[in-house]
């Protein structure tokens, strides 16, 4: 579903990605580990197709088309999702009416009518139900005065909502206490099915202890160095980064 | 003076022989004399910094001195939908037409012109109210007006009136023929617990360039509640110098809402001056341009007494060439204490060729108050567009959204709902979406 190959990508002349490339088949999640600086959330910008990253080598193909070619919105309309580590408040944007012009345009783009009121609002009072997310916030504006949890349960939710194929989850459980982790666990678990590929960008285990993943990979300076099961993960959070780290000198002195 | 006005002499003379006699005389002289003494504002003139309105008056603008006829079908394609059933008052090049508007004159409203009123049984109240506006605007566009009153009306909403539909100033100006210089002129008095909502509209039809140049003073007396709507969408031959004066003689509420969202050159002036304890006002104004307008909005609050609390918001969206300017004067007077006074300017620039000169000035004189004032000045924001972007909404759609939401929060403030909706049409026509 998704080829990375070789992916080398900058921020302002500056090279964060240097020759990534991962693979991710249907239904699978994936794990991206790694510390800070390593280019996490470059990844995640480059593959939602931020304008000021620039790729300079590689390609990525999505369900066989090429990802490079399409612009944010088109990548967002093809079924790619990017929960924010940082969801932005949008003062006047209702929750609501935001979710119903992504939803209307996706359709739209897949040839289908826009969803009639009725059907829209039972799909957003289930989904909210799922995410356990207090319907007073879907009049508000968008994560305006949402705290933190609220926040990302609200990048799940319309997740939930618009059903795409690959998600990308940057940071999603930074700043989560323990019960908002839970529901927002629980909403990705449900939602979790053989067509709909996860890739989790994180810092920590506790998230993937909800998740489990069927990969786990270490992102150190712009490239995957070490790749395995969810075992992985828990290594890493017993020994830090550090061994890797150590592990690589060794290899490259060897 | 460089620019050539000989033709408001001619034009002052033939107003003044044609109304020998008539209640207004005097005070177009007085008001003559003083724009002879001071002329019209050049960008030398502080408050008309950024508004070059004198090169205006080098055309040769007509001033009406009779009444004229008009098709009843252009008041009512100009008229803000809805607004017809209000106390419509139409006001043809600048004067009060009886003929055209549709009053309910009951006992608790008083709709009549000012002469008249000054000669009649009103004129104690208006010998008392009328003209305090010169006192704090004093330029030659304000005596301006005050030269070529006529057709002006005085309204009162008396004592306990709550239930009035609102009164709708509705301008026409007839530019078919030629330039022309209207004067609409105004005395509102808001009696004690009466409530009233005054909304005014402009269109010009003609191909001619408009100068209409409007004063309108309201006293507002205890436990009342005034709300003045201004909305702003003439054609940009049309431009415009108008003031609000209002008085809050007793504790009372005010609101101002300004749109404007199309026009030639504009200054509004919106002044409240506070003149007992416990006054409260909110002032709020959108300007979304195009083109080459310009629009200048000018605002005084005035706390001359204690416990009073003023809040304005002002946002500005600049396209094209257009320009804008705030100014945004908050005066507290040595015994005003305890005073709440706020002030915003926010303005997206959508263009490199479009400009906002902004200043607030606070000029406090008593120490226990609270005073803030900000302004911020930028183009949309990028997050917020990359985030609707990466939900699949397409850029010019997201664009949209974001300028409708930065709008909202002033155009949610006006309380009629006819005209909130025709203000978001014009908004989301602009915007080019439907209703989101």
């Amino acid at each position: 579903m998704l080829s990375i190959k070789n992916i080398h990508a900058s921020i302002e002349e500056k090279q964060i990605l240097k020759g990534l490339s991962l693979d991710v088949k249907p239904g699978e999640v994936h794990a991206i580990m790694g510390p800070n600086g390593s280019g996490k959330s470059t990844l995640a910008s480059v593959l939602a197709g931020r304008e000021q990253y620039e790729v300079t080598e590689g390609q990525i193909e999505f369900n066989g088309k090429d990802l490079l070619e399409f612009s944010t919105e088109e990548r967002a309309k093809e079924g790619l999702f990017l929960a924010f580590q940082y969801p932005v408040e949008i003062p006047g944007v209702s929750t609501t009416n935001f979710i119903k012009a992504a939803l209307n345009e996706k359709r739209k783009y897949q040839g289908l009518e826009p969803l009639d009121a009725a059907s829209f609002l039972k799909l957003l009072k289930e989904k909210a139900a799922l995410l356990e997310l207090d319907k007073s916030l879907l009049s508000r504006s968008l994560n305006e005065g949402f705290s933190g949890g609220e926040k990302k349960r609200n990048e799940i939710f319309q997740m939930a909502v618009l059903d795409p194929k690959l998600t990308i989850l940057d940071e999603t459980d930074s700043g989560l206490d323990i019960d908002a982790l839970r529901i927002v666990a629980k909403g990705v678990n449900t939602l979790r099915n053989e067509d709909h590929a996860i890739i989790v960008i994180t810092h920590y285990q506790r998230l993937l202890n909800y998740l489990q993943p069927d990969f786990v990979h270490v992102l150190v300076d712009g490239r995957i160095v070490k790749s395995g099961g969810k075992e992985l993960a828990l290594e890493l959070e017993a020994k830090g980064y550090d061994f890797i780290k150590e592990e690589l000198k060794e290899t490259v002195t060897a | 003076m460089d620019i050539h006005t000989d033709y408001l002499d001619k034009s002052f003379d033939s107003l003044q022989s044609l109304q020998q006699g008539n209640a207004l005389h005097g005070w177009r002289k007085e008001g003559f004399e003083e724009f002879k003494k001071i002329g019209l504002p050049s960008l030398k003139n502080e408050e008309w910094k950024y508004t070059g309105i004198s090169s205006l008056f080098a055309k040769d603008f007509t001033v009406p001195l009779a009444e004229i006829k008009i098709d009843e079908s252009i008041i009512n394609k100009s008229a803000i939908p809805g607004a017809i059933d209000f106390n419509h008052l139409v006001f043809i090049n600048g004067k009060y037409s009886a003929q055209y508007s549709k009053v309910d004159t009951t006992d608790a409203l008083v709709v009549c012109s000012l002469d008249e009123a000054v000669s009649g049984a009103y004129a104690e109240e208006v010998r008392e109210y009328f003209g305090k506006s010169r006192l704090f605007i004093k330029d030659g566009i304000h005596a301006l007006n005050t030269s070529f009153m006529d057709g002006s009306v005085f309204i009162k909403i008396k004592k306990g009136s709550r239930e009035i539909k609102p009164l709708y100033f509705h301008h026409i100006f007839d530019t078919t023929q030629n330039h022309l210089l209207a004067s609409p002129r105004s005395l509102v008095v808001v009696e004690e617990d009466a409530q009233i909502q005054i909304v005014e509209s402009y269109h010009t039809e003609g191909a001619m360039d408009s100068f209409s140049n409007e004063v309108m003073e309201i006293v507002v007396k205890d436990n009342a509640h005034v709300d003045v709507y201004k909305i702003q969408n003439d054609g940009p031959n049309a431009n415009h110098a108008g003031t609000a004066h209002i008085r809050q003689i007793g504790k009372c509420f005010v609101q101002t809402v300004t749109i404007s969202l199309d026009g030639g050159m504009i200054r509004n002036n919106t002044d409240i001056i506070m003149e007992v304890a416990g006054n409260e006002a909110h002032m709020y104004g959108l300007y979304f341009l195009k083109g080459h307008t310009h629009v200048d909005n000018h605002t005084l609050v005035d706390n001359t007494k204690p416990h009073c609390f003023s809040n304005e918001l002002f946002k500005g969206i600049m396209d094209d060439y257009s320009t804008g300017v705030f100014s945004g004067k908050i005066y507290v007077r040595p015994d005003a204490q305890k005073i709440n006074a706020y002030q915003t300017n926010n303005n997206i620039l959508l263009s490199d060729t479009a400009s906002i000169n902004t200043k607030p000035q606070l000029e406090i004189f008593a120490d226990d108050v609270k005073c803030s004032h900000g302004c911020t000045v930028g183009r949309l924001d990028e997050e917020a567009l990359y985030y609707l972007r990466a939900r699949g909404i397409h850029k010019e759609l997201a664009k949209a959204m974001l300028l409708k939401a930065f709008a909202e929060e002033v155009v949610m403030q006006i309380k009629i709902d006819s005209v909130k909706e025709y203000v978001e049409g014009l908004i989301n026509a602009r915007l080019q979406i439907e209703d989101i």
